[in-house]
């Protein structure tokens, strides 16, 4: 079982996550903790300083994260991005294609069942942010090059 | 009609796998019901009174004479043989075994069909018109992007876990057949300066907060429409209710914000969209498009056809429409036999229109959200022969549009959300008006039950609707006049206090008569309701 999942390169941040709140009011922070219902558009001005954010999943049918994650990539953040909470091995996969790179759930993970889910699908109709190639794209390579 | 290539059949493919292991850790006890339960919802797999409930997706509606064929079989060997077909073009089997479920998916695959987000918070099949590709008034066939819109939905990574269930309908004429309006999101396909794309309706649904939807475009290009969509869906996953799931539905939103707020929103998030590559290139739509392209019609065939046999010609004048080719008809089959279940159909049944599809149809067949089933390439010379078929089959009911022919959702014989028994209701009152002079006096005529608040049997759309509540542990029957799901759509009004289920086919016979007193040349009922409004026919049921 694993209790930290992370698909980036190097350690981890350890830096302890502030609120939304408290970080936009103080400029040395670097860590930050969106909560669901939380616009993560407030952080867009301060991505620069920011090596990682927290997205809590208060319950795995709670998919505003999905939408907080997707905004922060789409707007360049490199940082770490770390799915928290009520996380599950069956929402791994949508997570990773939605930006996420790091993983510490309320409860751990089968690591052999986390390797299952993201080895099952090797195709996906959409783009997203994990820089898969869609099907469309297979399906017509000389119109969607780059 | 579309097939699968090799992406298409490995991603279901590796489903079935999946829920395959999900089903085994189930089994063996590694998952509660519990923690089981949201991955089976993803499945279209319900836990009812009785039994499990399959719900099988059939998108926009339109099959093969094989894959219906598969149906029949399934419903032979896993179910009690029988299928039911349900108002979101969908079939359902009511009795099967959670050990079986993972095979069903595995034959199922073998047609190139699934169950994928049949049910749970995402967005569920693609509903579209039973008539697209083969009516003379539509603009192109909406099929083409329904097909693409069902393969971006599928396991789409971002709504997954939306606030609530999210339905959409692509249809492409003036003739709404579909309830467009009455979906999360409704596209209408039109043509402006000789480019195809789609005004687009939000918000509209049934439920406990029926609404019909509001006009949020008048146009999106094809090349953008997935796009606006992502947008769409992402204004209403960010802000969508999630403290209370009977105030989830993006109808909601759409209304407590107001339409003018959420198309701002839409086309603030659309503008970024946009910008992020997440339209397939226009290839694929005509790629997709390349496989709905119209059969090779026979031409030079005749439009007479032998009326002599009067039975025969009374079934023409009901169930056929205007096909677009010459020779050709569109044929109607009725799932609502007096004595039946709305929508239910026997393995042999299904096995019998299968083969009339591949005979008769150019191996084709629509299921439409009347629960109603559409042979849609005949040609006339051969719609005697299928008529004698349908009748042998007890599939040859006259009542399309008719009071008969009634949209019931499957209530509390076999729901575990329902508060009252539908299908009972529905044979009663099919009972009563069984005289087929009678209906056929009383003409279009679109009753519709659900047996509970949630409106799977459309009761608002309805003509007449009735909505099956429980007062005091005592079924108790609400009902409403003047809905409508067409292009005319609106929400029906219901008359006053309920009544028993013998009282509320007294009531329908009242308002039924008041109409026949009162109608002016060529009038509906709902016409002679609309221009009447409902205090006659107050008067008449509770004076």
């Amino acid at each position: 079982m694993v209790e930290f999942l992370s698909f980036r390169n190097g350690e981890a941040t350890q830096e302890p996550a502030v609120t939304v709140e408290a970080f936009t009011g103080q400029t040395n922070s670097t860590a930050v903790r969106i909560e669901a219902g939380e616009d993560a558009r407030e952080l867009l001005p301060h991505l620069d300083r920011l090596s990682l954010v927290e997205v809590n999943f208060p319950a795995y049918g709670d998919g505003r994260g999905y939408s907080a994650a997707r905004i922060l990539r789409e707007s360049g953040y490199q940082g770490e991005l770390r799915a928290v909470g009520d996380v599950l091995v069956d929402q791994i996969v949508a997570l990773r294609r939605c930006g996420f790179d790091s993983f510490h759930p309320a409860k751990p993970l089968d690591d052999a069942a986390v390797d299952r889910a993201l080895n099952r699908y090797a195709d996906v109709y959409q783009k997203a942010i994990d820089g898969r190639i869609p099907v469309w794209a297979k399906r017509h390579p000389e119109t969607t090059n780059g | 009609m579309y097939r699968y290539d090799s992406y298409d059949q490995s991603i279901v493919d590796a489903r079935v796998e999946e829920f395959r292991d999900q089903v085994q850790r189930r089994l063996t006890g590694a998952l509660t019901e519990d923690q089981f339960k949201p991955l089976r919802l993803m499945n279209g797999l319900y836990l009812q009174l009785h039994a499990y409930m399959l719900r099988v997706a059939i998108p926009y509606g339109t099959l093969s004479g094989k894959q219906m064929r598969k149906l029949g079989e399934i419903a032979a060997k896993y179910d009690r043989g029988y299928g039911h077909f349900t108002t979101r073009q969908n079939l359902q089997y009511n009795w099967i075994k959670l050990a079986d479920a993972p095979d069903i998916l595995a034959e199922l695959a073998t047609v190139e069909m699934h169950a994928i987000q049949t049910s749970g918070n995402c967005i569920r099949n693609i509903s579209s018109d039973q008539y697209a590709g083969v009516s003379a008034d539509e603009v192109a066939d909406p099929r083409p992007w329904a097909e693409l819109l069902r393969q971006w939905s599928s396991f789409h990574p971002e709504f997954t876990y939306l606030p609530r269930k999210f339905k959409i309908c692509v249809i492409a004429s003036d003739d709404d057949r579909a309830a467009m309006k009455l979906h999360d999101i409704g596209l209408k396909l039109v043509s402006k300066d000789g480019v195809i794309g789609a005004e687009v309706y939000a918000g509209g649904g049934m439920g406990r907060t029926p609404m019909v939807a509001p006009l949020i475009r008048d146009f999106v290009p094809e090349e953008e429409i997935v796009s606006y969509l992502e947008a769409c869906l992402r204004v209403y996953n960010r802000h969508g209710r999630r403290d209370n799931k009977y105030k989830a539905r993006i109808k909601i939103l759409v209304h407590e914000i107001g339409v003018e707020e959420y198309k701002r929103q839409v086309e603030e998030e659309f503008a970024h969209m946009r910008t992020l590559g997440l339209n397939p290139p226009v290839e694929e739509l005509n790629r997709i498009r390349a496989f709905f392209a119209p059969p090779a019609y026979e031409t030079g065939l005749s439009d007479a056809m032998d009326r002599s046999d009067p039975a025969f010609a009374l079934w023409v004048d009901r169930q056929v429409a205007a096909h677009k080719a010459p020779g050709y008809a569109i044929v109607n089959i009725s799932l609502k036999p007096l004595t039946g279940i709305p929508g239910d159909a026997s393995a042999e049944q299904i096995e019998l229109v299968a083969t009339l599809a591949e005979r008769y149809s150019l191996d084709e067949l629509r299921v439409t959200h009347a629960q109603n089933l559409v042979l849609p390439h005949v040609r006339k010379v051969d719609l005697y022969a299928i008529w004698r078929e349908l009748e042998e089959a007890g599939l040859a009911e006259a009542n399309l549009d008719l009071i008969t022919d009634i949209i019931a959702c499957p209530g509390l014989d076999y729901c575990a959300l329902a508060n009252a028994r539908s299908i009972p209701l529905a044979q009663k009152i099919a009972h009563r008006f069984a005289a087929a002079e009678r209906q056929a006096e009383l003409g279009e005529l679109k009753l519709k039950i659900s047996g509970c608040i949630n409106a799977c049997g459309h009761h608002h759309a309805g003509h007449i609707g009735i909505l099956g509540v429980d007062r005091k542990g005592v079924e108790n029957f609400q009902l409403s006049l003047g809905g409508s799901g067409a292009e005319d759509a609106s929400l029906g009004q219901i008359t006053g206090p309920g009544f028993s289920e013998d009282g509320v086919v007294d009531a329908i016979e009242k308002v039924t008569d008041l109409y026949l007193a009162q109608r002016e040349s060529g009038e509906r009922f709902l016409d002679t309701y609309r221009r009447l409004g409902m205090k006659p026919f107050k008067e008449a049921i509770y004076g």
